[in-house]
């Protein structure tokens, strides 16, 4: 049985940065791997440790400087991985997630994986549309926003409960070959041994490019036009002063309120 | 061609809000376009549904009777059919989890660009889209070259639809391929049926990922005994394990409308605000100053707390 996982690489901007442009200056930027494609990852594998027989391989669109957060994910258990890029995508200002799920799916078709676990959304772009867009693409099943998964790899159905607003869940049968995308807390995602680290190192990473994969990349239907900050509406009072004046001016104002015990 | 079509969302016999908040948002594109507003009823009850969608702005409804829930199989179907049969500029579909379930599949059958989770749209120069990036740090407009798209709309952006309408209710005779459904709706469960029920309480103390680490949520139980106050959490903390699902305030936990509301070391993300907004009293204790909590709080205080936290408890002691 073959998981493949799409693993992504997103910015997280500082609490205070600068606009430059079209984009967040890259000083005010921490790049790391996408927090719901830690969880994917953690789920695979999983997967392959209760199960005889799984590959885990990852997939990342991305530049060479992804490859440090793509190691991460090998450093938690994936056993290869492939990174899909050339000049002609790194000067695409917004990829949309038509054309990444396309490539991805390229990927996907020669890698013929039984199950693909994708993070729900990035936290950066936030789309939330690659994993199943993927799935129209491949003619795949698939199941959104996914907090449990009980994989019956026998039988070739996926049971998940779908994380529904409001503190309900769906609980539905997917049949394989699917595509899920999965919620932040459905598992405890492991931090990587040093072990793991090293072994990173030395598991293959393969690099192709939209061409080798027969994907000709059209005009983004996309383009970012203006960035900026989004104004506040604050009418907020701030309690100024050292901890215990400010405890004390909210204590106030909470007994105000009838809090008390 | 100038035609907006909008989707309808339902679960467990009711409508959702934002099925009124997808007309809006339709119409306002439809005024800019000429053209009309098409609503699609899929599932469930689609007479009743019908009836009370048939307000002011909606021109013509298309119904499709087939099962009872959402599938997103029979949606993405029925969808593109739609789609190919009145050919509209635009769609637009709540930007919700049943939403994310067919939206993009849809997108990729029709081949129309997808645009997800707007807050506000602009038609002045073709299809400009606003919506937030950076985790709600920043505020893009996202301009689509081509001239059709799919949009989904985030919930609450727009005013719900309201006003009697003469919308044309019809049928949409839509051929479903069972063999090509193959995921099945087996049920629900509501999560966290524990015996708190933060959705009741009076004073909440809610704590986010400012808390750092599990032993640290001892001085928030502290101030919340305190205080006799209830205590809630972020969606952080309830994914770290460190607080059952039923203590999650938000999108997918619960909303609530306490009298008083302290959000200590929550950030202020739009899927928690969702669940909060309804407290009377908000007051934020965040050492970020440009948090977005303060957006919305009443009272603030821009420090450590490690430092408040311990101190106020004290207030009450």
């Amino acid at each position: 049985m073959k998981l493949l996982v799409t693993v992504s690489e997103t910015a997280e901007a500082d609490d205070e940065f600068e606009i430059d442009g079209l984009s967040i200056d890259d000083r005010y930027l921490t790049f790391d791997l996408n927090e719901w494609d830690n969880y994917a990852i953690e789920e695979a594998v999983q997967v392959s440790e209760s199960n005889d027989d799984v590959e885990v391989v990852t997939v990342t669109v991305g530049p060479e400087r992804t490859e440090e957060t793509i190691r991460q994910g090998l450093a938690k258990g994936a056993d290869r991985a492939i990174r899909v890029w050339d000049d002609d995508l790194a000067d695409v200002g917004l990829l949309d997630s038509g054309t990444k799920a396309r490539l991805i799916a390229a990927v996907a078709q020669e890698e013929e994986p039984d199950l693909i676990l994708s993070g729900v959304q990035s936290g950066d772009m936030a789309f939330a549309a690659t994993g199943v867009a993927l799935a129209a693409d491949l003619g795949y099943e698939w199941a959104a926003v996914v907090n449990e998964l009980d994989l019956d790899a026998e039988n070739g159905v996926a049971h998940v409960h779908r994380e529904l607003e409001g503190g309900v869940v769906e609980l539905t049968d997917v049949e394989l070959p699917a595509v899920l995308t999965i919620q932040t807390g459905i598992n405890e995602p492991r931090y990587a041994s040093l072990r793991g680290i090293r072994q990173a190192q030395t598991k293959p990473l393969d690099v192709t490019t939209p061409d080798e994969l027969g994907v000709t990349l059209g005009e983004s239907a996309l383009s970012l036009t203006s960035l900026a900050e989004p104004e506040t509406e604050s009418d907020v009072e701030f309690f100024e002063g050292g901890a215990d004046d400010t405890a004390g001016k909210l204590a106030t104002l909470l007994r105000d309120k009838g809090v008390d015990a | 061609m100038s035609d907006v079509l909008a989707v309808a969302e339902h679960r467990r016999g009711e409508l959702r809000d934002v099925s009124f908040e997808v007309i809006t948002a339709s119409r306002e594109l439809a005024d800019a376009t000429g053209g009309d507003v098409h609503l699609a009823v899929i599932s469930g009850d689609v007479d009743g549904f019908a009836d009370e969608l048939n307000l002011d702005g909606v021109d013509l409804i298309h119904t499709v009777e087939h099962g009872d829930e959402f599938n997103h199989g029979v949606y993405t179907q029925t969808l593109t059919q739609l789609v190919d049969d009145c050919g509209p500029q635009y769609v637009v579909t709540p930007h919700t989890v049943n939403g994310l379930d067919y939206a993009p599949a849809v997108a990729q059958k029709i081949d129309y660009p997808l645009v997800t989770d707007a807050i506000g749209v602009d038609t002045n120069d073709g299809l400009t889209i606003t919506r937030e990036l950076y985790n709600g740090k920043t505020e893009a407009t996202v301009a689509v070259s081509s001239d059709h798209a799919l949009v989904t709309v985030r919930p609450g952006e727009w005013p719900p639809a309201e006003g009697d309408g003469s919308a044309t209710i019809e049928a949409f005779d839509v051929t479903i391929d069972e063999a090509a459904v193959r995921s099945t709706v087996k049920g629900f469960e509501e999560v966290g049926a524990g015996d708190v029920d933060i959705s009741e309480a009076d004073v909440l103390v809610s704590v986010g990922r400012g808390i750092q680490e599990e032993e640290n949520l001892d001085i928030i139980f502290d101030l919340a005994e305190a205080l006799d106050a209830t205590v809630s959490a972020s969606r952080p903390i309830v994914d770290n394990g460190w607080l059952p699902q039923d203590r999650q305030v938000g999108q997918s936990g619960k909303k609530v409308t306490p009298d008083v509301y302290l959000a200590i070391g929550i950030s202020g993300a739009v899927q928690h605000v969702a669940g909060m907004k309804g407290a009377d009293t908000i007051v934020a204790i965040n050492d970020d100053p440009s948090a977005p909590i303060y957006d919305i709080a009443d009272y603030g205080i821009v420090d450590d707390l490690f430092d408040v936290v311990p101190a106020l408890t004290e207030q009450f002691g």
